[in-house]
């Protein structure tokens, strides 16, 4: 029951099926990575779950916690526990750090309830710290004029605040120098827990130094190749994807 | 579209009592009747009319707004929601003055004057008729400036002396009561050299669903390095027909913003000139437009830089649902020896409705050299990619539109310098949306 199911997923983009056939299971407590190359469909794969507009499911299914993710609105699969940390956040203009995540916050509550400011700012405060940020940053327009380490950061304090049963981290390594990438791994590692089941989404290995997985998988041509432990990861980064094309075609040849 | 009134001005009232105000502010009432009734209405062919719902102007069904009673007066004193904290605060009734309060020392200081317009033009009538209704109309309405200068009974005369500060914004609440009732608002401010102030003015109406004709002037003049903020709240009922004429007169080294908050009536005209006539001055002209159902909003301006070294910066921005419409032409005219000029036109018009329509005239007049000038105008819908942004954190639609469009007019609304006044406006805002 407590995991996120993918059976056979096949997605589209303007009519070119870009995942083809998809299988995979995140239990809660545990971080599944999944590497491959540009063009394997990572990235679509983040999208969809997040039930993104333009990418069309032409079938399969995807349940989580036992409820069919894909019947499911996008707000509607985060406030039922699911988080996208975004490749490329979209910048909110005019719209503070503090009032986005209080309006996150607010449409989890019931009608008539209302946030407890208080205990908001405490939290929010408490996981800015852990995240080495300013606390003047919760007056900054949502990823306005921000660095891309300070994008990143911002992804994470939002999976912090929201608290969900599933992130999935879309190359959140991409554009982060190596000091920007432990603060961030180091706040993912904090998160970390027999509540919260990770898909680590990347297209280099050097991010699994910091956040190490309990799964490794290699994405390519749209389907999971091959899966192992994490020394998996470090076979990729010796080897190149090459060696996995051959021997998945060996594979799709049996 | 009627030029014919219901309502007559007062012409023959000259209480014995107070000749003086026979002598010239009737006299002025008088001509300004007769170059309303001279005037024609406006016509749809009429440049300065372009896009204009014009056919909407019939002025025939207004009446004169009668005194309200006390009862009604105690009702809408104590509607009248402001700041937390101001200097002082009036309140008129169907331009009647029903309270004024003095809550800061700085405004009882010698020299500051602060009184309905009918007492200051008797009591300091040198330089009271020294500024009021001197600036030229050029944006349209002359025919309605001279009604309001026929129709005229109350508003506020603002003076501030040479180098007095008056921290605390000072605000005023025009009241409109009654079916079909007309409201003359004036606001007239002069802050002298070095002075600063701020000044807030709330228009609404008792009845958000009644209909309603409000025609008002706001002179502001600001002597050398003056620095003034204006405000104007335009929330009168939905139903409601609005012509506002603005114009700023910036001295040297002196700094003027100010900010229209459109938000009521179904048919509103706001007409602002900002005429820089001393070197080094500076006029920031803003304004945020919330436009639902059917209103329309129909704005004109003009950055007039008479003089070098001077900057204007215009930002408005509308947010358009359902088939609201709005009209935006702004003119840059930079005269000949004005150099060294500094002026900028920003529209921005955001889209939540595929009926709504929104049209934007931006335009140039430059004569002089050494110029820096830019203009433009958008409009655009909301970003698919950041509306899916919100959604993935939990958002419910509708919520996620909202914080988009208020993020969208905030910009505007930052550039205020007090926060308590960004508050106050962000929650009007709000409230509208």
């Amino acid at each position: 029951m407590n995991s996120l199911i993918i059976k056979d997923l096949h997605v589209s983009v303007a009519e070119r099926e870009i995942v083809r056939g998809l299988d995979l299971e995140v239990e809660r407590g545990k971080v599944h990575a999944i590497m491959g190359p540009n063009g394997s469909g990572k990235s679509t794969l983040a999208k969809v779950l997040g039930g993104h507009p333009d990418y069309r499911v032409t079938s399969g299914e995807v349940w989580m916690d036992g409820v069919n993710l894909l019947e499911l609105e996008p707000d509607e699969r985060s406030r039922k526990g699911l988080f996208l940390a975004f490749q490329y956040p979209s910048e909110v203009p005019g719209v503070s750090i503090a009032n986005f995540l209080r309006a996150a916050l607010q449409a989890r509550l019931g009608e008539g309830e209302e946030l407890e400011a208080t205990d908001y700012y405490a939290k929010l405060y408490e996981k800015m710290a852990l995240l080495e940020m300013d606390r003047s940053f919760t007056a900054r327009s949502v990823n306005e004029n921000f660095s891309g380490g300070e994008k990143k950061r911002n992804e994470i304090l939002q999976m912090a605040m929201l608290e969900p049963s599933y992130g999935i981290l879309d190359e959140t390594d991409s554009g982060l120098d190596i000091d920007a990438l432990k603060i961030v791994a180091n706040g993912v590692n904090s998160l970390r827990g027999p509540e919260l089941g990770i898909l680590l989404i990347t297209h280099y290995q050097r991010l699994l130094n910091f956040i190490v997985p309990d799964y490794v998988h290699v994405m390519m041509q749209g389907r999971i190749v091959l899966s192992g432990g994490k020394e998996l990861a470090f076979e990729l980064e010796e080897k190149g994807y090459d060696w996995v094309k051959e021997e998945a075609g060996e594979l799709a040849a049996v | 579209m009627s030029s014919s009134l219901a309502i007559e001005p007062e012409l023959d009232e000259a209480p014995s009592e107070e000749p003086r105000r026979a002598d010239w502010l009737g006299h002025g009432r008088a001509a300004g009747w007769r170059d309303f009734k001279a005037l024609p209405m406006p016509h749809r062919l009429d440049e300065k009319w372009r896009f204009s719902p014009v056919k909407d102007l019939d002025l025939s069904v207004y009446n004169r707004a009668l005194p309200v009673p006390p009862a009604v007066r105690e009702g809408l004193i104590g509607r009248c929601s402001g700041l937390a904290e101001s200097a002082g605060r009036m309140v008129f009734a169907n331009d009647h003055l029903v309270e004024r309060e003095v809550y800061s020392k700085e405004l009882a200081r010698k020299g500051v004057i602060w009184a309905p317009i009918e007492k200051a033009a008797v009591e300091h009538e040198e330089i009271f008729r020294r500024h009021f209704m001197t600036q030229e109309v050029v944006l349209g309405s002359k025919k309605f400036a001279a009604l309001h200068k026929a129709m005229v009974k109350s508003g506020v005369f603002l003076y501030v002396p040479r180098g007095v500060e008056v921290e605390l914004p000072i605000e005023v609440f025009h009241w409109l009561h009654g079916a079909g009732a007309s409201s003359f608002p004036h606001t007239l401010l002069v802050a002298e050299e070095m002075s600063k102030v701020t000044l807030i003015d709330y228009f609404e109406s008792a009845d958000a669903d009644a209909p309603g004709f409000a025609c008002g002037v706001n002179d502001l003049h600001l002597g050398p390095g003056a620095n003034l903020t204006y405000v104007s709240v335009q929330n009168w009922s939905r139903k409601a027909l609005s012509f506002q004429i603005n114009s700023t007169v910036v001295s040297r080294d002196a700094s003027a913003l100010s900010m229209n908050l459109n938000l009521g009536a179904a048919v509103a005209r706001a007409e602002s000139v900002s005429r820089l006539v001393g070197t080094g001055g500076r006029s920031d002209m803003l304004a945020v437009t919330v436009a639902s159902g059917a209103q329309q909003f129909d704005q004109r301006t003009l950055q007039d830089h008479q003089q070098p070294n001077t900057t204007s910066d215009l930002l408005y921005k509308n947010v358009l649902s359902d088939k609201a419409r709005t009209i935006f032409s702004g003119l840059i005219r930079v005269e000949p020896h004005a150099h060294r000029t500094d002026a900028y036109q920003k529209v921005r018009n955001l889209l939540l409705s595929d009926d709504a329509e929104a049209n934007s005239m931006p335009g140039l007049e430059i004569l002089a050299d050494e110029v820096r000038c830019s203009h433009g105008a958008t409009s655009g819908q909301i970003d698919e990619e950041e509306l899916f942004y919100l959604l993935s954190r939990g958002i419910p639609p509708p919520a996620a539109k909202k914080l988009v469009t208020a993020g969208f007019l905030n910009e505007v609304v930052e550039r205020l310098p007090s926060r308590a006044v960004k508050d106050k406006l962000r929650g009007l805002i709000e409230a509208r949306q």
